[in-house]
């Protein structure tokens, strides 16, 4: 009992003189949160983009295989389906057709994709949210309606124009913003594609213990192509989101490298103030390791404020705000950038992260100041 | 109660600014009676007392407090016996500015993590004793010189010491104040505890509070006699 009121004690002391010292104190959480805003921002959006991405993925096909003419992807004939199909384990196989299009009035580039839904209304497409932003029409930029125009240009320099019918959900908008659906004859035309070439072909397995195995089958009956399990979409994903999160951290060490530099200097300074406390506290009866313990509960005061802060500023940023700060960083590098708020994911590691890098280094900090002030002898106060 | 045997202090031992503070001083301090240690400034006095108070270490010498060698104990066992038996009270009184004169006073006990509500109560009773109650909860520089000092020496009871210790207690004080902080010293003494003072004001050494004067001069004691 006598431990824990002797605590409370020093908390209590703490308190009170951080409250004399508001501006010093305000002024470094301010700052102090600031960074950890900073850093649990780009921590929890590329945590979540890439929790995004797998949800997404977790829908797509678990084999994708390309044709590669001299490591190139180039088209692949309709009748490896056939082939393919015959593979034990293999449940379905289909043709896939897509492709970029560049939109050199918008300077954007769309995704085109075929949609047997479509198929048999010529002339119409169902675009994502981003395109619809982002379009060219006969007035200039703006935002598309149903039944506007978007004019294609064709293989043959010929100009397609196609009807808006309808927009992708924005939900999706993440992997939709630049897609746009349309009827296999309408893509076959921009792009000049014959009958019997698709852009890829989708598989679904019975067993997806089995995927390497048939993966190896297909490249045996077909050198000339290459299997893409789901995993190794992700794993893409995933590089990218860690390598956007390293730029921004790189913009950001700029920042990190100011507060290390304004803490430190904060942080080791005493103040005469500061010292003379330390010395009356010393005259009066306080051990060394009393006056430690009141610089540790101060230290931890201000790091356990700001971490609190910056983190919940940092999950309303990000989760709340759509991460305005970092989306043109974090989302993609395409002219349209999506629209669309996160789906709140913080995990413990994340959290025990920022907390290992943050806290205990800036406590320890405000500690070996305190302890050299504290070991001197008490009787310096008898000649303040 | 406490005998000094032959305690030298030395600054910066060993640097071109090296400084004897005070040297070859015996002496024995008696319990339960009132010491003046008398002497100019620079003359050793607030060094010597803060060997007497275990605030300092002699540089060579021994120290004796209730028959016990403090020369040699460890910082942690110091400070307790420093909590336990002093209790000091220093010249510019060396509250903590933002607290209350309360919160002052009950400080040295936060170690101990006594119970709060017992703390508060004795540490009012001592506020009121000084007539300082109703001030409790003002901020301390707010205070006077005299209720400021009042302060100090309500703080240096808090844990009941046998022994206080004044270092220049009546230098920010005018004549009225001084001669009222040697009544509470009379009355100290006459509960029982020992008294030290350092101090160059006649109004302190002269009083009839005093029952020995130890004077001292560029480090060593130049008087070391009994009574008044």
């Amino acid at each position: 009992m006598r431990a824990i009121a002797k605590q409370r004690y020093i908390l209590d002391l703490v308190l009170s003189s951080m409250a004399r010292r508001k501006g010093k104190n305000i002024a470094l959480v301010l700052v102090y949160t600031f960074v950890l805003f900073l850093l649990a921002s780009v921590l929890f959006s590329v945590e979540s983009l890439k929790r995004e991405a797998k949800l997404i993925l977790q829908d797509a096909p678990e084999m994708t295989v390309q044709r590669l003419t001299a490591g190139r992807q180039d088209l692949i004939p309709t009748d490896f389906i056939a082939s393919i199909s015959t593979i034990r384990g293999v449940q379905s196989v289909e043709g896939r057709l897509w492709g970029y299009y560049y939109d050199a009035l918008s300077g954007a580039n769309f995704t085109l994709m075929v949609n047997t839904a479509l198929n048999d209304k010529m002339g119409e497409i169902v675009i994502g949210t981003g395109v619809a932003r982002r379009s060219n029409t006969d007035s200039g930029l703006r935002t598309l309606g149903k039944n506007d125009i978007i004019p294609f240009k064709t293989a043959d320099s010929s100009v397609l124009p196609l009807t808006v019918k309808g927009f992708l959900p924005s939900t999706s908008e993440l992997v939709t913003a630049d897609l746009i659906l349309v009827s296999e004859s309408d893509f076959r035309r921009i792009f000049a594609i014959g009958k019997d070439l698709v852009t890829d072909l989708v598989l679904k397995v019975k067993n997806g213990k089995e995927l390497g195995t048939i993966a190896g089958k297909i490249t045996q009956i077909h050198p000339d192509t290459r299997p893409i399990v789901r995993e190794d979409i992700l794993r893409t994903y995933e590089a990218i989101f860690d390598w956007r999160g390293g730029v921004t951290m790189m913009v950001l060490s700029g920042v990190l490298f100011a507060f290390v530099i304004l803490a430190w200097d904060k942080a080791t300074g005493l103040s005469a103030e500061e010292k003379r406390e330390i010395g009356i506290l010393k005259a009066v009866g306080w051990e060394t390791s009393d006056i430690l313990l009141m610089k540790f509960w101060e230290g931890a005061a201000i790091s356990l404020s700001a971490f609190f802060l910056g983190i919940l500023l940092a999950y309303c940023h990000i989760f709340l705000a759509s991460s305005i700060l970092f989306a043109p960083i974090l989302k993609g590098w395409s002219v349209l950038y999506p629209h669309f708020r996160l789906t709140p994911y913080i995990n413990g590691y994340q959290i025990a992260t920022l907390f290992f890098l943050t806290v205990i280094p800036y406590t320890v900090v405000t500690i070996v100041p305190s302890w050299r002030s504290a070991t001197i002898d008490p009787d310096s106060v008898m000649r303040m | 109660m406490i005998h000094l045997d032959n305690i030298r202090k030395v600054f910066n031992a060993g640097k071109p600014n090296e400084f004897v503070a005070i040297d070859a001083v015996h002496l024995t301090i008696d319990a339960q009676r009132a010491t003046a240690l008398k002497g100019p400034s620079g003359s050793g006095k607030t060094t010597l007392l803060s060997i007497l108070g275990c605030m300092a270490r002699p540089t060579s010498g021994r120290i004796t407090l209730k028959n016990r060698e403090m020369s040699s104990l460890p910082e942690r066992f110091l400070t307790e016996i420093r909590r336990e038996t002093f209790g000091v009270i220093f010249q510019q009184f060396n509250l903590i500015k933002g607290l209350t004169p309360l919160e002052n006073v009950m400080i040295p006990a936060y170690p101990k993590g006594e119970n709060f509500a017992s703390l508060k109560k004795r540490a009012m009773e001592l506020l009121d004793m000084l007539n300082l109650a109703d001030k409790a909860q003002a901020k301390v520089e707010w205070l006077s010189g005299g209720e400021a000092q009042r302060t100090a020496i309500a703080r240096a009871l808090i844990n009941n010491p046998t022994i206080i210790i004044a270092d220049e207690p009546t230098a920010h004080l005018d004549s009225r104040l001084s001669l009222e902080f040697m009544e509470i010293m009379r009355r100290l003494k006459e509960e029982g505890k020992t008294i030290l003072i350092a101090s160059h004001d006649p109004l302190v050494y002269e009083s009839n509070v005093i029952d020995r004067i130890v004077e001292m001069r560029d480090g060593k004691l130049v008087v070391h006699g009994d009574g008044r």
